[in-house]
């Protein structure tokens, strides 16, 4: 394979729901599962880049007890062999989590994340963690401290990200799921560009617990899988109530995989407007209106949404999200963890410390926050964006009056080649469609709908209202029957 | 924003020196472009009409989360320091705040 622009690849032991089946039988050892898988890596993440660190002797020790476990009688967990790839940002006890950022280099989080604990729980093996823009700033992972992810589509074109790696590795085969977080798009826009499915849950359906901080308000984790019945299944371990996340929600969450095949008949679909317009790639704009006519010919009411206020999103977002990530990351100041480099007194070794171990886009993000709250600006930028966020949640509740369910582009285009987007601003357009959701905490999920002339994914995004994930992913499911295959080329 | 006056190479410096970062020359002519593009494009909700809307914070109503009083599993202290750049006695260690000799 290596040598070769192009890594797609069906995982290779099955979608995770087969693999789970098949191990709680007993037909299939969780070992045998994790070792194809490893394979997998070892063939093709040298020209992909989608980790930054794989744990096979751990995932080996798991997968065995794992299997002495099931051989012992017990029944294990409904993701039971289930390899999966975690983002970099998300806790993990003992093993290195940087954020793919020079100031944790060599971190060993003292404790694992919520979901972590909750996918161990259900018997899925942690192979690895993934690449992402550093801090999970970024649309392309390009801004990782350890080099970018490339696409498995065509190894010339970023991945999108933040969450490049956990999309590539899932889409290459490396992993059949993996986890992601979601500030501004980092799962829907990496999903949608490497062709598979990526999930934003509601805002607290999934705890926080352990996934490092970028901005608070906004941070959701979610799943990346090739199927939306594997996304609903992973969806169902990590989320609900977590008592360590204080903006977890308390209501129990009821089961998505349940009701995953009961259609669209008879839902009301608005195609949003304004997220139709200028900046959208014609292809990608034909892809959505085609997953319309397929929603209307499963039998949804189809008609054109309007939220007005989406199409200030972009400003918003800027503003609020670089603010809470320049308090978040006032942290990382060379004293309790991570990198520190040595001057004589404590103030300048934070600076050294932080000059040193941020990157060029988080240094920006950190500054345009600080300006953003500073005296004499707070209100012109950082309250007036507080505003805007209130407009946009009033538009999505009024346009969720008419309709069930919102329909876009995830991306305004597919996936573009590294250093196209150097310019900050340009890289910002790229969660112009995702962003609107983060503002809102409502769910919403990409789902790969067809190719455009070059054959790169293009996905198509469903939202839904706050909590309203199993009607979300119910349509993501008639889209997914629907959806064109590639035709292989030779 | 029309009522915030355009970002200024000074006013990059000022708010680096409030973040603790330290800037070349270079950098602080790159970011002063670059931040000051992202607050142009912010101009466009001056357009809007935000006298009499209220503020959001976060997306849902949040209300304080209490638990019982009850002592829960808390993170070992020496895995916690073992972390740590310096520890000493039990503690984290860093050089000296004051400017004196540590």
């Amino acid at each position: 394979m290596s040598g070769s622009t192009r890594h797609v690849a069906a995982p290779p032991a099955g979608s995770a729901r087969e693999i789970a089946e098949a191990v709680r039988r007993g037909e299939r050892s969780a070992r045998e599962v994790l070792d194809a898988h490893l394979t997998r890596i070892a063939e093709v993440d040298a020209d992909l880049h989608a980790f930054n660190l794989v744990i096979a002797d751990e995932a080996r020790a798991e997968a065995d007890a794992l299997d002495r476990a099931v051989a012992a009688g017990v029944t294990p967990g409904p993701l039971a062999g289930v390899p999966v790839a975690l983002k970099d940002n998300i806790c993990t006890r003992g093993v290195a989590t940087t954020c793919s950022s020079r100031i944790l280099e060599g971190w060993h989080p003292p404790y694992d994340a919520t979901v972590v604990e909750r996918l161990r729980a259900a018997g899925a093996i942690v192979v690895g963690k993934t690449n992402l823009d550093e801090f999970a700033m970024g649309s392309s992972t390009e801004n990782s401290a350890f080099g970018p992810t490339h696409n498995p589509h065509d190894v010339t074109r970023v991945p999108g990200g933040s969450s490049g790696g956990s999309a590539a590795a899932v889409a290459a085969g490396l992993a059949p799921v993996a986890l992601g977080s979601d500030t501004g798009g980092s799962i829907r826009q990496p999903a949608a560009l490497c062709g598979v499915v990526g999930v934003k849950p509601t805002y607290g359906r999934v705890s926080r617990y352990g996934l490092v901080a970028f901005a608070s308000s906004l941070d959701q984790i979610g799943p990346f899988a090739t199927t939306v019945a594997d996304a609903a299944a992973v969806l169902d371990v990590i989320g609900g109530h977590d008592p360590l996340d204080s903006t977890s929600i308390p209501e129990a969450a009821p089961s998505l995989s349940a009701a995953l095949d009961e259609g669209v008949a008879g839902l009301r679909v608005g195609v949003v407007a304004e997220l139709m317009g200028e900046g959208v790639a014609p292809v990608v704009a034909d892809r959505v209106r085609a997953a319309a006519d397929s929603l209307a010919a499963a039998g949804a009411e189809v008609g054109e949404a309007s939220v007005p206020a989406a199409v200030y999103g972009l400003t918003a977002y800027y503003l609020i999200a670089p603010a809470e990530a320049s308090s978040n990351l006032a942290r990382y100041d060379g004293v309790r963890y991570g990198l520190r480099v040595d001057a004589p007194t404590t103030a300048e070794m934070m600076t050294a410390t932080r000059t040193a171990g941020f990157g060029a886009e988080v240094k920006r993000r950190i500054m345009l926050g600080t300006y953003a709250l500073s005296a004499g600006y707070y209100d012109a930028y950082y309250g007036k964006a507080l505003k805007v966020r209130t407009l946009i949640i009033r538009d999505f509740a009024a346009a969720y009056e008419r309709f069930d369910l919102l329909l876009s582009p995830t991306s305004p285009t597919t996936a573009f080649t590294f250093g196209a987007k150097s310019d900050p601003m340009a890289m910002y357009m790229n969660d112009v469609c995702t962003i609107p959701s983060n503002l809102s905490g409502d769910p919403a999920v990409s789902v790969p709908f067809g190719f455009d002339e070059a054959g790169l994914p293009v996905g198509v995004q469903v939202l839904a209202p706050a909590l309203g994930e199993a009607v979300m992913l119910r349509a993501a499911a008639v889209l997914e029957a629907a959806a064109p295959v590639r035709e292989e080329r030779s | 924003m029309s009522d915030a006056e355009r970002l200024t190479r000074d006013d990059v410096a000022h708010v680096a020196r409030l973040a603790l970062l330290q800037l070349s020359d270079a950098e602080l002519d790159e970011f002063t472009g670059q931040l000051a593009a992202v607050l142009d494009h912010a101009a466009d909700v001056d357009a809007l009409d935000l006298a009499e809307v209220a503020p959001t914070a976060h997306p849902y109503p949040l209300a304080n989360v209490w638990r019982d009083d009850v002592v829960g599993p808390v993170l070992d202290r020496d895995e916690v320091l073992a972390e740590a750049p310096q520890a000493e006695s039990g503690r984290f260690r860093v050089p000296a705040i004051l400017g004196e000799e540590p």
